[in-house]
């Protein structure tokens, strides 16, 4: 077992493609960098904090892009947003198996104010471009920053969110909730609260993401194969049918957990038996206990 | 931030390969970009670095690391987040082992 967490982005890519098949496209040596922060007189990185790339996933051709959150909390520039968007436009142009994006970043680089909104809100149109163009897109979510603000709604238009529990996906951030509305209303120095709010068993049950694997490369690489398998199916692209279904979802899901203050309440209102057990299942027991109770429904 | 240039000449061993990036620009932590270069047997190095006033130290980590490796026709770029010398010289031999398959 190899933990995914632990791992820098570029050590990620060759744990989730096939070994020596990732070609990355501009690479660290092209230097292109953010002209945001050396204006600001800031560190730059010679990749802007992301690898972008085409490589084979069990042998086929899938595009990929993994973000470093170790620069900057992986936050998204003008530069690091266009690589994404760069390299979603290609996987079309080339007709690719599939995308696969290993999120881990902040959301919008704010050093780069507009350059940076415009470049998150360009990767969302990319991204459903891509599966416009019936090319799934799948996110992994399993990095120490999690994945938030811009970057969260981001993983939300992909086809399927695989997380671990380690992993975080949300909006706004646990620091950015207290800042606003008050240490009563978030502490986010209460970790498992952070954890119970914010991490992947909850979002799992609240329909935010389609499978939990546990913290280990293989794990995410085995449920990125089965689900691009799985949506490659049926179909990668939007339909209202299936907008109109997820907005019923999310109106009923508000109605369920009006006024419940806390996770634990939260999956005691979905049914869950014994939901103060829950933070301490692993991945597979969780799943196994988990499904039937999902906000959104079996998947 | 603070830019840095290093020269250092007549080195020994050469590189193999593509350009490869180690470590990650973050706070005490560095990137260093290895790529082979036609510099007459020279390595030369470039560092830009936010802590501001340290020269001499990384003189001294330069000239030491020159002294392990003794790279020939090497590039070296370095952005730096205000790494300690060890860690300096970690990431420069992790950079170099990539080229060269082997140890100083």
């Amino acid at each position: 077992m190899s933990s995914y967490l632990e791992l820098t982005a570029r050590q990620r890519i060759p744990a989730i493609f096939d070994p020596g098949s990732f070609e990355e496209l501009l690479p660290p040596s092209a230097r292109v960098v953010s002209p945001h922060l050396a204006q600001l007189d800031a560190p730059v990185s010679f990749d802007d904090g992301v690898v972008v790339g085409r490589g084979l996933l069990d042998g086929r051709v899938v595009f990929g892009a993994a973000q470093e959150g170790g620069f900057m909390g992986g936050a998204v520039g003008e530069v690091h947003g266009a690589k994404l968007v760069g390299m979603l436009r290609r996987a079309i142009d080339e007709r690719a198996h599939a995308v696969l994006l290993l999120l881990e970043s902040g959301g919008v680089r704010l050093h780069e104010a507009n350059a940076g909104l415009i470049a998150v809100s360009e990767v969302m149109r990319a991204m459903l471009d891509a599966r416009a163009a019936d090319i799934p897109v799948v996110a992994l979510v399993g990095g120490a920053n999690g994945c938030f603000g811009g970057m969260g709604i981001s993983a939300r238009c992909a086809n399927t969110v695989i997380m671990s529990e380690e992993g975080r996906l949300a909006m706004s951030g646990p620091e950015v909730i207290e800042t606003a509305n008050g240490v009563e209303e978030f502490d986010s120095r209460d970790r498992a609260l952070v954890w119970r709010t914010t991490g992947g068993k909850h979002r799992y049950l609240l329909g935010d993401c389609q499978v939990l694997v546990p913290d280990d490369t293989a794990a995410f690489r085995a449920a990125a194969v089965q689900a691009i398998a799985d949506i490659r199916a049926g179909s990668a692209s939007l339909t209202l049918e299936g907008l109109l279904d997820e907005q019923a979802m999310l109106a009923r899901r508000l109605l369920d957990t009006a006024g419940l203050a806390d996770p634990v309440d939260v999956w005691r209102q979905l049914g869950v038996p014994d939901p103060g057990a829950v933070p301490m299942l692993e991945a597979d027991a969780f799943m196994q206990l988990a499904a039937p109770y999902r906000a959104g429904g079996q998947r | 931030m603070e830019t840095l240039q290093f020269r250092f000449e007549q080195g020994s061993r050469p590189l193999a390969g593509m350009a490869q990036l180690v470590g990650v620009v973050g706070s005490g932590n560095l990137e260093v970009l290895i790529e082979p270069a036609s510099l007459g047997g020279a390595c030369e190095i470039e560092v830009r670095t936010a802590a501001v006033g340290f020269g001499a130290t990384w003189q001294a980590v330069m000239t030491d690391f020159h002294e392990r490796w003794g790279l020939a026709d090497a590039r070296i770029c370095i952005n730096d987040m205000g790494a300690t010398p060890a860690v300096v010289s970690l990431r420069l031999d992790q950079a170099a082992e990539t080229l060269t398959g082997g140890t100083p």
